[in-house]
């Protein structure tokens, strides 16, 4: 089967350690926006301030992004380390309401001992463990986001009732370190499931991007890592087919960290894109701007129009969700399925 | 706070109308007590989405162009169920607060935003770190009104899975808002970081927090619940207190009762806000706001609403009744249990005989019967009356303002802004401009003191 043909994805992370106003991440998402990149992301978890510097919750600080922009997908990193199983699910299904579909969540999870000591006395479990069980967590997240079939509400005067509820559906689900009754407090979001992320760089992250991932970050520190890339999504690839899943819905990106200094930068930067792009390495780039004030603009300004010169990335939003600029389906409802078949 | 002329100013929450009968999503086929649905359709028009972000929009915008003090939401953590199934029959689904709070600073300039989190089911590092960046990310408008949960329904959908009884509750409540001021306390007044350590009964976490003190030092903390055990712990750690509405004489006692508790705590009675919830209806005069409220009451109670909440105090399903025919001979089950997810009726068969003997006094069928003991809207009248009932309440210190609870999304509001706050305004109870920008400022509540470890 061919390979359908998608546009060059471009992301880019807006982290500015030490910001707390809202301010400066509107203006980076609007920015990013405004250059017609797929997503943003911002990263989280529970590590000590780093150099003094801390950060404001990511998903909160993309949900008041929210309405500040109208297209750009909204990508946070939430933890599963320590957060509530439930609570994951209804925030990132309300970032998604209030971003009318444009929500996605990177997954992480919290494996530091001094994380651990912000929760509790108990060391933290090896990292394989917390990859289990975040596994274990995107699984019933996205069981409760099916939890409601479209259509639940139907407010039907006559027989007074407001929901169909043979359309909710207790979750049921269990795993060796928790269980959950379900169906969600929250409907089902407007991209059914947001788009979830992961990065796959390391052996265990990896595994999971295999099972779970409409998107996988891989890491590289420069531009000289082709080939360790070219590797790790080679291998990813292999396991998204060895686990019976299509490999074109799982979108894979080179997550580069870049320092832009002038326009020549910007330009090298797109030839550089558009090389990797064309060895078929990868489905797209997630860019980590070094200074993000700095970065982006150039980013936006000069590396960006040269690629769409080149008929790589899209010009213009054809849709409105996040999946949508991702070319990927608004997935069916699990329990719908299952009664439809029934 | 007086004014010139000598009103004290009032405080005014906005509710977003809940996932319970309160609500009203549509218009049931009349009772006979009822007039014309044509009627009342045309009366109650908007029903909106309980979900869709546009909703909380409007009605955020509407309580800041009212000039409220703030906008709150509840919280749900399981769907309620009746008899083993989902409850289909009144609104359900709704987002996670901090989360569409956070949205709303987007959209908003100067409204409160208070979210109603729980303890039970949530870390002191982690809800501290979310409220402290809802705080930061709407310029200092963050609340958490702190609540509890002791039922193993609820817990099933969580990892700690279990519950508490109802007395650990409380110092598990107690003891995390207290570590949750220690993290906002934690960093220096030089914006600097420094380490942390709390060694409690409940909670023993030790490292630095990473978020740096927020505008309000601590966001706004509300209490909601009468109990005992709720009034000395709002004394105790509280900005506000979120209480029934009831008579202005138990709304007194109330007060008294609260303010004088504060004393314990080295605390002056104006550092606690007392505001009750309360429902309202208007209407160009007051046989019409009767009339009105009359026809609400009979729109929250369909004649399927009616039969469940007969259930419930029966302890039996009673499905095959008529809604409109006469209470049930069988009496109730007082083991017998069809709710879940639901406060519980204390006195099951106390209830039913006054239900028996309201029915057989104004010969009133099962679903008459339901609408007539469905709570009174607690001020009904033109909007003038309604303004004069507030500020009563207020200058005889039974409350210090009001958490008001519209039955319509998202048009709830629009009335009362509209027609009510000009009043109060013209008779000085009410602020005709925000004078600060944080919640704090708008309540008249002092910055928490940087404690120095």
């Amino acid at each position: 089967m061919p390979v359908p043909t998608r546009p060059l994805h471009l992301a880019v992370a807006i982290d500015r350690p030490g910001v707390f106003d809202a301010e400066p991440y509107v203006r980076a998402a609007r920015l990013a926006e405004r250059g017609r990149l797929d997503f943003v992301t911002l990263g989280d978890g529970f590590t000590p301030p780093r150099r003094g510097q801390g950060r404001p919750d990511a998903l909160a600080t993309l949900s008041r992004v929210a309405p500040a922009t109208r297209r750009i997908g909204l990508v946070p990193t939430v933890t599963t380390t320590y957060t509530e199983p439930f609570h994951v699910s209804s925030a990132v299904a309300t970032l998604d309401w209030v971003s009318r579909g444009r929500a996605g969540w990177s997954v992480g999870v919290s494996a530091t001992p001094a994380e651990a000591r912000h929760f509790g006395p108990r060391p933290a479990l090896p990292a394989a463990e917390l990859w289990r069980e975040a596994e274990a967590v995107t699984d019933v997240v996205a069981r409760l986001w099916d939890s409601w079939e479209d259509g639940a509400e139907i407010r039907d005067v006559a027989t007074g009732r407001f929901i169909d509820r043979d359309k909710l559906h207790h979750v049921d689900f269990e795993s060796p370190r928790f269980s959950v009754r379900g169906p969600a407090i929250v409907p089902r979001p407007p991209q059914g499931r947001p788009v979830v992320a992961v990065d796959a760089t390391e052996p265990l992250p990896r595994a999971a991007a295999a099972r779970h991932a409409d998107v996988a970050f891989i890491r590289t520190r420069n531009a000289c890592g082709l080939r360790a890339v070219r590797a790790a999504a080679d291998d990813l690839r292999r396991r998204v087919r060895a686990e019976g899943r299509v490999p074109a819905r799982t979108v894979i990106l080179a997550s580069l960290s870049v320092a832009l200094h002038t326009s020549a930068d910007a330009v090298a930067l797109a030839d550089l894109v558009g090389t990797w792009y064309a060895d078929g390495v990868v489905d797209g780039f997630h860019f980590r701007p070094t200074d993000v004030d700095r970065d982006l603009a150039l980013l936006v300004d000069g590396t960006v129009p040269v690629l769409q010169h080149r008929g790589l990335p899209r010009s213009f939003y054809p849709g409105a969700t996040l999946r949508e600029h991702l070319c990927l389906p608004r997935p069916a409802n699990r329990y719908a399925l299952a009664r439809e078949t029934a | 706070m007086t004014t010139r002329t000598g009103h004290r100013q009032l405080h005014l929450a906005a509710h977003f109308p809940g996932v319970n009968n309160t609500t009203v999503w549509a218009v049931p086929p009349a009772g006979p007590t009822t007039t014309p649905a044509g009627d009342a359709a045309r009366r109650l028009p908007h029903f909106g989405s309980q979900i869709d972000f546009a909703s909380f929009e409007h009605l955020a915008r509407t309580a800041e162009r009212g000039l409220f003090d703030f906008f709150f939401l509840a919280e749900g953590l399981r769907l309620r169920e009746h008899k083993g199934q989902v409850h289909d029959l009144d609104v359900v689904g709704r987002p996670e607060s901090i989360t569409v709070l956070n949205a709303l600073a987007a959209v908003t300039e100067r409204l409160g935003l208070a979210a109603t989190v729980n303890t039970t089911f949530n870390e002191p590092y982690e809800l501290a770190r979310r409220l402290a960046s809802l705080d930061h990310l709407s310029g200092g408008r963050a609340a958490w009104n702190v609540v509890t949960t002791s039922d193993a329904f609820t817990g099933e959908n969580f990892r700690r899975g279990g519950y508490l009884d109802r007395a650990d509750c409380y110092t598990r409540a107690a003891e995390f808002v207290a570590t949750a001021r220690e993290l906002w306390d934690s960093w220096a007044p030089d914006g600097t970081p420094r380490p942390f350590a709390h060694h409690g009964r409940h909670f023993d976490i030790a490292g630095q927090f990473d978020v740096a003190r927020s505008p309000q030092g601590h966001p706004v903390v509300i209490q909601a619940g009468d109990s005992d055990e709720g009034r000395d712990f709002a004394a105790a750690t509280a900005d506000v207190v979120f209480t029934r509405h009831g008579t202005l004489e138990a709304g007194r006692a109330f007060y008294a009762d609260v303010k004088r508790r504060l004393a314990a705590h080295g605390r002056r009675p104006e550092d606690l806000k007392i505001m009750p919830g309360v429902t309202f209806v208007l209407g160009d005069t007051a046989a019409e706001a009767q009339e009105k409220a009359a026809e609400i009451r009979a729109a929250q109670v369909s004649p399927q609403t009616a039969l469940l909440a007969l259930e419930q105090v029966w302890g039996r399903d009673l499905s095959g009744y008529d809604p409109d025919g006469p209470l049930p001979e069988i009496d109730p089950d007082p083991g017998g249990e069809v709710a879940q997810g639901r406060v519980r009726i204390a006195d099951p068969l106390a209830v039913a005989a006054k239900w028996r003997a309201l029915s057989r006094a104004k010969g009133l069928s099962i679903r008459q019967t339901v609408i007539e003991t469905t709570g009174r809207q607690s001020f009904v009248g033109t909007p003038s009356e309604v303004a004069d009932g507030l500020t009563r309440f207020v200058e005889a210190d039974a409350a210090d303002g009001f958490i008001l609870v519209p039955h319509l999304t998202p048009g709830g509001l629009d009335d009362f802004v509209d027609q009510v706050v000009p009043l109060l305004q013209e008779r000085g109870a009410f602020r005709t401009e925000y004078t600060g920008s944080t919640l704090r400022e708008h309540l008249g509540l002092p910055l928490p003191a940087v404690k120095i470890a």
